[in-house]
């Protein structure tokens, strides 16, 4: 099992074990994590499932591809260099915990 | 209207419309009763990965997981009533109450319906074979999805985007595609001729027969009571172990027709998603309305058109925005295989179009012009172009056919100097 961490924008944690190949946007829509929305499905179509990912797991995340590099300019709150759409990252091999905070809204 | 504790707010059909209601209700500080009623059996999920990666999931046989709407704690959490495999059979509009399936009844302070839609299903000889599939439920999606290992020759009825998002997932497993399309090009109804005439050699270059101006006559059995063949209006004979009908859907209104509510290509509601009865309300796939980018009542069968009409509803019913009439940009996307086709706006035959990139690339936009104006913006793996023209079109603005087709053009810079936000 994967371990997420979700920090809401108000303080509250949410921890999560997944298994291994789940996205991000998929745990957090599945177990009732507020503040993810995934409106378009995990389709990188939507930007809605913006999440900043904490510094020290920045490096063993996939590439971003450029499909959701365009998305990521579209978010509702601030782009910055830890932002990611939780539908592109996936834990499992390589990344077996991660912790990330949410923005305050997603629409 | 003041929300107090002994108001319900019944919501019939719990799809994207109906659960984003219940959510921005909530979020709005609604604190009465909120009572979704469903009748799949399945706990609420998302349709539109079912015709895409649901489909792709190659796991021994068995059925895959949808993807849900929101998690079951999140219903707990907010206090919903969620009934699945229950259907509202009547409304009683003087006692505002309605029966359901389960021989319940339910008061209500305001109904919503957001019933939906219905596939629409062939009615030429032999549709009555096993083996001929609709593809919109879970339940359809699964009866597809179990068949995939096996099928060798799959016959798509309708060229539209569920009958091409299924075609490029099958031929990714190797499966022989024939698509049959009365129409003389694929997705006619939401797309301009350039983008839509693209798509054509897209698929034929994934290998799938697209088989254009041929509708579907009848289906041919294997004696056995399973299609066996799919027989075209011209006459062409294809071998079918598989058949998807994707040929488009009706908006289920029969519970308002029952309850004579004024109907008109689904249930007719006004600029604020109000019905002819004060207090019932409709949205989403189910819902004709007044649209304001098409100035015309218009029936819209997407997510984005679900999900906003659920916040601006939640607005309205729980009087935490102005009043005002619905009026968000539509926009839509459909994944075929690696192509990702995003549109923004409404287009309509005889738009002038104008190209921006080069097809041959795989990335292009065609921007549609009427009268003079953007009136919408067709993407193919282009989403910087998408969200540019969200941005343009919902503030009601332009650009020139020549700044549109020039590269050199900052198109999302042009966007973001827009004061207003996307919007939602």
């Amino acid at each position: 099992m994967a371990k997420i961490t979700f920090n809401h924008a108000g303080g509250d944690v949410d921890v999560l074990e997944v298994e291994p190949g789940t996205s991000l946007m998929r745990a957090a829509v599945t177990n009732g994590v507020a503040g993810i929305v995934g409106e378009c499905g995990g389709q990188a179509m939507c930007a809605t499932c913006h999440v900043y990912v904490r510094e020290e797991y920045l490096d063993a995340l996939p590439e971003i591809s450029d499909d959701e590099d365009e998305m990521l300019d579209c978010t509702v709150e601030e782009r910055t260099d830890r932002s990611r759409l939780g539908c592109q990252v996936t834990v499992g091999e390589g990344l077996d915990a991660v912790e990330v905070d949410l923005p305050e809204s997603q629409v | 209207m003041d929300t107090t504790a002994r108001d319900r707010i019944v919501i019939t059909g719990n799809g994207q419309a109906g659960v984003q209601l219940a959510d921005s209700l909530r979020a709005a500080g609604f604190t009465g009763d909120i009572t979704l009623v469903g009748d799949e059996a399945a706990f609420p999920y998302q349709r539109p990965p079912l015709s895409k990666d649901y489909l792709a999931v190659r796991d021994g046989g068995a059925a895959p997981a949808p993807l849900p709407l929101r998690g079951e704690k999140f219903f707990a959490d907010a206090r919903l009533d969620c009934r699945t495999g229950v259907a509202v059979t009547g409304i009683d509009r003087n006692g505002h109450t309605v029966n359901l399936s389960d021989g319940s009844v339910l008061a209500y302070t305001k109904l919503v319906l957001a019933t939906g839609a219905a596939n629409r299903e062939p009615a030429v000889p032999g549709a009555g074979l096993a083996g001929i599939h609709g593809l919109r439920t879970l339940a359809d999606a699964e009866a597809v999805h179990r068949r995939l290992d096996t099928v060798r020759n799959a016959v798509v009825i309708g060229a539209g985007f569920i009958g091409l998002e299924f075609a490029a997932a099958a031929r990714a497993r190797g499966i022989a595609v024939t698509v049959l399309e009365y129409a003389d090009r694929p997705m006619a109804r939401a797309l301009s001729r350039p983008t839509s005439e693209w798509f054509a050699a897209a698929h034929r270059q994934m290998g799938t027969a697209l088989r254009l101006g041929e509708g579907i006559a009848s289906f041919t059995g294997d004696g056995a009571g399973q299609v066996a063949a799919a027989v075209s209006t011209a006459g062409h004979t294809y071998p079918a172990d598989l058949v998807l009908a994707g040929i488009g859907v009706t908006p289920r209104t029969e519970l308002a027709e029952a309850a004579g509510l004024a109907v008109d290509n689904g249930i007719a509601v006004d600029a604020s998603l109000q019905t002819s009865d004060p207090d019932i309300y409709a949205l989403g796939d189910c819902a004709s309305y007044p649209q304001a980018h098409a100035g015309a009542r218009l029936r819209l069968e997407s997510v984005q058109n679900a999900t906003d009409q659920a916040r601006h509803l939640a607005g309205t019913l729980t009087g935490t925005v102005p009043a005002g009439p619905y009026a968000e940009l539509p926009w839509f996307w459909s994944t075929q295989g690696a192509l990702k086709l995003q549109i923004a706006g409404l287009s309509a035959p005889g738009d002038q179009t104008v190209l921006r990139g080069d097809p041959r690339t795989g990335r292009f936009s065609v921007f549609c012009y009427r009268d003079g104006a953007l009136a919408a913006v067709e993407s193919v793996n282009q989403p910087a172009d998408h969200m540019a023209a969200r941005r343009l079109l919902a503030a009601g603005r332009t650009l020139t056919p020549g700044q549109a087709a020039d590269p050199d053009f900052d198109l999302k810079a042009y966007a973001k100097r827009v004061p207003t936000s996307l919007g939602t």
